[in-house]
């Protein structure tokens, strides 16, 4: 896979990774092995000083950095790439092991060999948003001009403004167009930011679980967070790199509340019910259910990998979202360029988050202005994390929908 | 095999045109004309495995309810609107059928003729819901809720100031042959019925389904 403008790229460093593949389940009689090879590669995207990154509120980022993870091979016509856009606390690390954490990628059950978006089909990127804290440029950057730490001296960025950056690694890695953007939550809402800002390099978009807007109670829930974080002592005002302490109880608290919000009622109750940790009751304020203790774990481990500010960044992005708003507040003008773009909206029945009323208003646009849209609802009770999960009715429609656009699109298989 | 309503269907489609058949299920209708009409070809589908289907095929497909979810297309935005076999299912069928002309040129609908001789004669020699060829199924189980005659239809037709253009007599046993909807023989005579649809003026700019399509 030669790239070019690969000299803009710090360390377009490349390796062979083991890529578990799924498919292939031990047997006795079995003897294809459960470990397929897949090129991986990845590196750094460094944008020159004299090239700094435009921003929705005005301003400017100098010396922009863009920190990304490849999978497979790009193909002679570079014609088989797929940008994939994580969500709120997702990272680069879509289908290999998280460097920190050890633990498998996040969308293993989607992108893989012979999975819906197959690594012996498709070169795809995965790119950490800006703003974000697992190597782009975010509030715990330095600030080339003052060589300090940005901190609260971030400028606020948008969904917008980490798809341009997108573009710009996409650019550096000579990919024109894209067979498809792929994203789910947050990185949905960057799928519908490059159907309207980049149409005509992207041939086809799929968008699970997410909006075109972020609705009152997704910024009220995100405030929750915010202040959380803002409350605990150890933040210091976003200065906390700088005097080596760490806000981690508010951003483990932000983490928790959040986390209900990914969840569905009855999964919960199917989940932990009222089980206890240990027989009886505390009659104090350890954790005493089983669901406060998971809750706790998944805030402590959280606050292992994730920035407290670059949470306040990220979710003030989203926050901020609202497509149609540059549109005199018509969304089916933010798609007026994506007529030629293949559609597939995905949306889970108990998703309270993102609902499926959200989805068909993004349909319902996209049909105005004459994009090819399928939509399907997904029956699951898991909530908004269900686009994470282990769900068959949304790994067919993915393999459906890919298989043939790929088709559409001349690919071989 | 191709069903026959299906073959009747693709003959009255021009080739090239825009194309929304409503409750497509696995798509079969679609992927027809797409092959042999060219036509630009949409779906709405109720059923979840239908619409993996169709997205299988790389039909462009929604979820959706004839009943509620039509007035997610824009106005005028195909050339035909098929309904096979699904307007005595809907809730609403007056409502369906001014949705499907507000959203496309013409629509193609079949219904099972209850006026058909069949139908009335097992209604009379036996007093009970007819079971029939064309209504296969005991009333408690059937999923059709508002049967009509052909003669129903075509003054529902006359009432939504609807011209029939075409209409096509439908039986597993014999071939189609053309009909006069109008003729009370061929109420008799017909088992299932097709219908080419248009409207016989514009639509109205500001069509009530049409009302925050673009919000």
């Amino acid at each position: 896979m030669p790239l070019a403008g690969a000299r803009r790229l710090s360390q377009p460093g490349r390796c062979i990774d083991r890529v578990l593949d799924a498919r292939s389940k031990p047997a006795m009689t079995d003897v294809r092995p459960a470990i397929q090879t897949i090129e991986t590669g990845g590196g750094v995207l460094k944008l020159a000083p004299e090239l700094p990154l435009r921003l929705e509120s005005g301003g400017r980022l100098i010396g922009v950095e863009v920190s990304y993870k490849t999978y497979g091979r790009l193909n002679e016509d570079r014609s088989n790439a797929i940008l994939i856009c994580h969500a709120l606390t997702g990272d680069q690390h879509v289908a290999s092991p998280h460097p920190q954490s050890g633990k498998p990628g996040w969308w293993t059950q989607v992108v893989g060999p012979g999975r819906p978006i197959d690594l012996n089909r498709y070169f795809v990127i995965c790119a950490n948003v800006l703003g974000g804290c697992m190597g782009s440029t975010g509030p715990s950057s330095h600030d080339p001009v003052t060589g300090r730490v940005y901190g609260l001296n971030f400028p606020v960025i948008t969904i917008g403004d980490m798809v341009r950056a997108q573009a710009e690694l996409l650019s550096a890695l000579g990919i024109e167009t894209l067979f498809a953007v792929v994203g789910g939550s947050m990185g949905g809402m960057q799928v519908l930011q490059w159907a309207s800002d980049y149409p005509e390099r992207m041939f086809s978009a799929v968008c699970i679980a997410s909006a075109a807007r972020h609705s009152a109670q997704n910024i009220a829930f995100h405030e929750v967070g915010r202040q959380a974080i803002m409350a605990d002592p150890e933040w210091r005002g976003g200065d906390y790199l700088r005097l080596a302490v760490r806000p981690e109880k508010g951003l483990a608290v932000a983490r928790m509340a959040a986390h209900i919000t990914y969840l569905s009622e009855p999964a919960l109750q199917r989940k932990f019910g009222r089980e206890l940790q240990r027989d009886g009751l505390s009659w104090g304020f350890d954790a005493d259910f089983q669901v406060e203790s998971y809750l706790r774990h998944q805030g402590s481990s959280f606050v292992d990998r994730f920035d407290a500010n670059a949470y306040l960044y990220i979710t003030r992005a989203m926050d901020y979202f609202d497509l149609a708003l540059r549109h005199g507040g018509v969304l089916a003008r933010a798609f007026a360029r994506a007529r030629e773009v293949r559609f597939c909206v995905l949306s889970f029945t108990s998703d309270w988050l993102y609902p499926t009323t959200e989805s068909r208003h993004v349909v319902r646009a996209l049909n105005a202005a004459g994009a090819r849209t399928s939509f399907l609802e997904i029956e699951s009770d898991r909530g908004h994390d269900a686009f994470l999960l282990d769900e068959p009715v949304m790994h067919g429609a993915l393999q459906g929908f890919m298989d043939s656009a790929a088709d559409a699109r001349g690919l071989r298989p | 095999m191709i069903r026959e309503d299906f073959r009747e269907i693709a003959r009255l489609v021009r080739p090239g045109a825009r194309v929304l058949d409503v409750g497509c299920g696995e798509g079969e209708l679609l992927d027809l004309l797409r092959r042999e009409k060219d036509v630009d070809a949409r779906g709405l589908e109720i059923s979840s495995d239908g619409v993996g289907a169709c997205l299988a095929r790389g039909l462009s497909v929604m979820q959706g309810d004839a009943d509620s979810d039509l007035g997610e297309f824009p106005s005028e935005a195909f050339d035909y609107a098929i309904l096979s076999q699904t307007l005595q299912a809907v809730r609403q069928p007056r409502k369906v059928l001014s949705d499907l002309m507000r959203l496309a040129e013409r629509a193609i609908v079949s219904f099972p003729n209850f006026g058909h001789w069949r139908v009335r004669a097992s209604l009379l020699a036996h007093g009970r819901m007819p079971l029939t060829r064309a209504l296969p199924q005991p009333w408690w189980a059937t999923i059709n809720i508002h049967l009509c005659t052909l003669r129903d239809f075509t003054e529902l037709c006359a009432d939504l100031d609807l011209r029939i253009e075409a209409a096509v007599a439908l039986s597993e046993r014999t071939a189609p042959r053309e009909i006069d909807p109008t003729r009370a023989l061929d109420n008799l005579r017909t088992e299932t019925a097709l219908l080419l649809l248009s409207r016989t003026h514009h639509v109205a700019p500001a069509a009530p389904a049409a009302a925050g399509l673009f919000d």
